[in-house]
């Protein structure tokens, strides 16, 4: 790079911390949720930098399905204590108490019930009138269309033909009471963009994505892990160590693993350059229905 | 992967720039098609995508016997049902040498502010013709779009060269056109490639059917552009965004360097106070540099106490903005609710937001013809050239020698949408307010007339109605007359309750 041009990281970065840093000026209550994945790692790091030598300004918040690996939210806790978050943890106990799980009513109302409705419950609960996501627009088709600076109304809806314009860098962050704007700082990343980071920044990740012999069942053909002993007897009688890692991170029982040996980011990612999955296939909420991440989306999902 | 060891691709890859570029089209020139080979030949759409894609276009394909791209594209269902893509999408490709951001937008009529959006902030624009229909209506106006947009780089892919048989006459006719038309606009770097993007011609190797043509294929020249550096290095602007103030020794100011260069021990100035002072350190996470440059997102402190905050600037002593409540500016309205000329909209530049008042709009332009013409308000989709008025004093400079400091947006204070944005030409000056359209105003008191007098600018006339002995139920004809006067460059303010 010569003197006055920055690489595509830099540049990268640059954006996400301009947009980080007008989204603390510009709101009177921001969150910054966090899903314990790899891209929230990044995310929770930009928000760092943006703010160095000083604190962060705002609160990072998990919706717990009470169904996350054990291993996140060992990681979750520790990273916040150890770089001085304030963390929110937050689950919809109510669904909880009547049992609600991915095996008793199926990924569709877990979901819903303990993310979607979970997470909704709690950004009216602390009123909070901007709330940062780590979603990229590579991710999905849905998202590649979503603006930086996402409006919700009162119902915390999007509606993907009424989208603000968004130019520039200069984003319109005037809402009314009880509505509000999800932040996606990240948008302009891709995968590689984010493994490539973390490497050379040394960002602490969940070892989930580091290939391990782990318990792993094989469920209508995805790789499930037998986490704990909430997996009913039936399935955790077949379980099997196999060496897997994780692409993604969420629940447990809707999670699928992929055989894989690679134990560094480096492996990860030459896997991942000549891998023919791309990452969402291993996540089992996508598949429930025609258009399904739209749909998820519009009702409040992010 | 082949043989190349990961660490040093990823050491590669750390090192590859970054090129930003906005695609336009109309519907039918096989523009999402386009982009989907762009993804797909440089090897980026995985194997399951390409699984439901070849299910999905068996069921709703657009492309007979062809895989149909543009259902990759097209990610909404409403959109996928229209068999049209309906607003700006995000794609991201590398290749050895470069990431690639697209901007896909719309050609359609009705979403020309998406264009508008998805392109101020590419470096160079792809705009898709048909072969067989040419230079149309909107090839037009997605050139004068770009040119309003200060992109530099325009490729003109001249698409479906399959259906005119990769005739050499037809492209040399439609460049001859295409040529004739975008000179004026003052594109610094207009290139066209014959192509077909159904079956690949001329995007990623060069075609054996234009044998003729001596360019690049696309993908070639997207790699290879020097898009150099698009910042404006010379004239220093830090808008402050945040202040930081960890513990009482520490007050940071955080921003982006908006354009210029700033080195540890500057002396700068902070606008508005005109207060001086020297640049102490520049910070960032990983420690302090001696100088930083746009797009880099810092924090600066300064050797004496001085009061800045957001929205104020920090700039060098020797080269100020503009400094000013009143300029000129393109406006384009992005509002399906039309301007409103007496409402006081936000206006956001910078990270500076205050008040503004829309004082006249100088002419609309049909961006179709580019012809201009008087307009008293603009529509969505329209473009015209208006003068405002600030509440507070901006910093900026005119969009073509900075962009980031001529660039804004007009936000409704009522629905809070994004109604307009735009791009500043310059101040305005003195002499100029006075040929401005007047306007009326009633006010119920003599006393609250005087007040207002000194704020209306140019001529104005006070007309108390009641001491004039007019009747209330005279006043609709009183206004008509005023409505006369304020084309003749006057104001007036008539004292009476309506």
């Amino acid at each position: 790079m010569s003197d006055y041009k920055l690489s595509h990281l830099q540049e990268l970065e640059a954006e996400s911390i301009h947009i980080i840093r007008e989204v603390a000026a510009e709101f009177e209550n921001p969150v910054m949720l966090y899903s314990i994945g790899k891209d929230s790692s990044v995310m929770v790091r930009l928000a760092e930098k943006a703010f160095a030598p000083g604190k962060v300004p705002f609160p990072l918040m998990h919706i717990d399905s009470k169904w996350k690996f054990r291993e996140m939210i060992e990681f979750r806790d520790s990273y916040a204590r150890k770089y001085g978050w304030n963390l929110i943890v937050e689950s919809n106990m109510e669904a909880f108490r009547a049992g609600v799980g991915p095996f008793t009513h199926g990924s569709k109302v877990h979901t819903d019930l303990m993310k979607t409705q979970a997470l909704l419950h709690a950004l009216d609960k602390y009123r909070f009138d901007a709330a940062f996501g780590g979603a990229r627009r590579d991710e999905e088709k849905s998202r590649a269309k979503e603006r930086i600076f996402s409006f919700r109304d009162k119902f915390h809806q999007w509606d993907p033909k009424n989208q603000r314009p968004e130019l520039w860098d200069i984003y319109n962050a005037r809402v009314h009471k009880g509505e509000s704007i999800r932040v996606f700082p990240l948008s302009n990343w891709t995968e590689l963009d984010i493994w490539q980071y973390i490497r050379l920044e040394n960002i602490p990740i969940v070892p989930l994505y580091f290939a391990k012999e782990r318990p792993i069942v094989n469920i209508d053909g995805n790789l499930i892990m037998a986490d704990d002993d909430r997996m009913p007897d039936e399935y955790r009688r077949q379980a099997k160590p196999m060496t897997v890692r994780f692409r993604t991170l969420g629940c447990y029982p809707l999670t699928g693993a992929v055989e894989s040996t690679a134990d560094t980011i480096e492996k990860i990612v030459e896997e991942m350059m000549t891998t023919t999955k791309s990452e969402r296939t291993t996540r089992v909420i996508d598949f429930d229905q025609e258009g399904s991440m739209e749909q998820k989306k519009r009702e409040g999902y992010f | 992967m082949g043989n190349l060891n990961i660490k040093e691709f990823l050491d590669k890859d750390e090192q590859k720039d970054l090129l930003r570029l906005l695609t336009a089209g109309s519907v039918d020139d096989g523009k999402s098609m386009l982009i989907g080979r762009l993804l797909f030949d440089s090897k980026k759409i995985y194997e399951d995508q390409l699984d439901a894609l070849e299910r999905d276009s068996k069921r709703m394909g657009n492309a007979g016997d062809h895989i149909d791209y543009a259902l990759l594209l097209d990610g909404l269902k409403a959109e996928r049902e229209q068999g049209i893509t309906i607003d700006v999408a995000y794609r991201y490709f590398s290749t050895n040498n470069r990431k690639f951001i697209i901007a896909d937008t719309p050609g359609h009529e009705q979403y020309t502010r998406n264009m508008i959006t998805g392109g101020s902030t590419a470096n160079l624009a792809i705009i898709l013709v048909d072969a067989r229909s040419g230079v149309i209506t909107q090839t037009r106006r997605h050139t004068y779009l770009v040119s309003l947009l200060g992109i530099r780089h325009v490729v003109l892919a001249v698409n479906k060269m399959d259906l005119v048989g990769f005739s050499e006459a037809r492209f040399n006719e439609i460049v001859g056109e295409y040529t004739k038309f975008v000179e004026p606009l003052g594109i610094p770097n207009v290139h066209c490639i014959p192509l077909s993007a159904l079956d690949g011609d001329n995007v990623v190797e060069k075609s054996e059917r234009t044998p003729w043509y001596e360019g690049k294929s696309l993908l070639d020249f997207l790699e290879t552009v020097p898009i150099g550096n698009d910042h404006n290095l010379h004239d220093f602007r830090y808008p402050v965004q945040y202040v930081l103030r960890p513990n009482l020794d520490f007050r940071g100011f955080c921003g982006k360097v908006a354009s210029g260069i700033v080195r540890k021990g500057d002396e700068v100035m902070a606008l508005p106070s005109g207060k001086k002072s020297r640049v102490k350190a520049i910070h960032t996470y990983e420690g302090e540099l001696e100088y930083a440059f746009p797009p880099q997102s810092v924090t600066l402190t300064l050797e004496d106490e001085i009061d800045v905050s957001r929205g104020e600037m920090l700039v060098h002593p020797g080269n100020l903005p503009v400094s000013d409540r009143n300029f000129e500016a393109m406006l384009v309205w992005m509002d399906e609710e039309p301007m409103d000329a007496d409402k006081q909209f936000f206006i956001k530049h910078t990270t500076n937001t205050t008040r503004v008042r829309i004082d006249g709009i100088r002419y609309k332009v049909d961006v179709n013809t580019m012809e201009q013409s008087a307009a008293d308000k603009l529509v969505l989709n329209e473009i015209g050239r208006v003068v405002l008025t600030t509440g507070k004093p901006l910093f900026f400079d005119a969009y073509a020698k900075n962009k980031s400091c001529g660039a804004f947006i007009l936000i409704d204070p009522i629905t809070n949408n994004t109604s307009a944005v735009g791009m500043i030409t310059g101040a305005v000056d003195v002499q100029d307010m006075t040929q401005r359209r007047g306007k009326v105003y009633w006010v119920e008191t003599p006393a609250e007339a005087v007040r207002l007098h000194d704020s209306v600018p140019g001529t104005v006339s006070v007309f108390d109605l009641p001491a004039m002995g007019i009747e209330p139920e005279n006043y609709t004809l009183v206004e008509k007359m005023c409505n006369e006067l304020v084309t003749q460059r006057q104001s007036v303010i008539c004292i009476g309750k309506k």
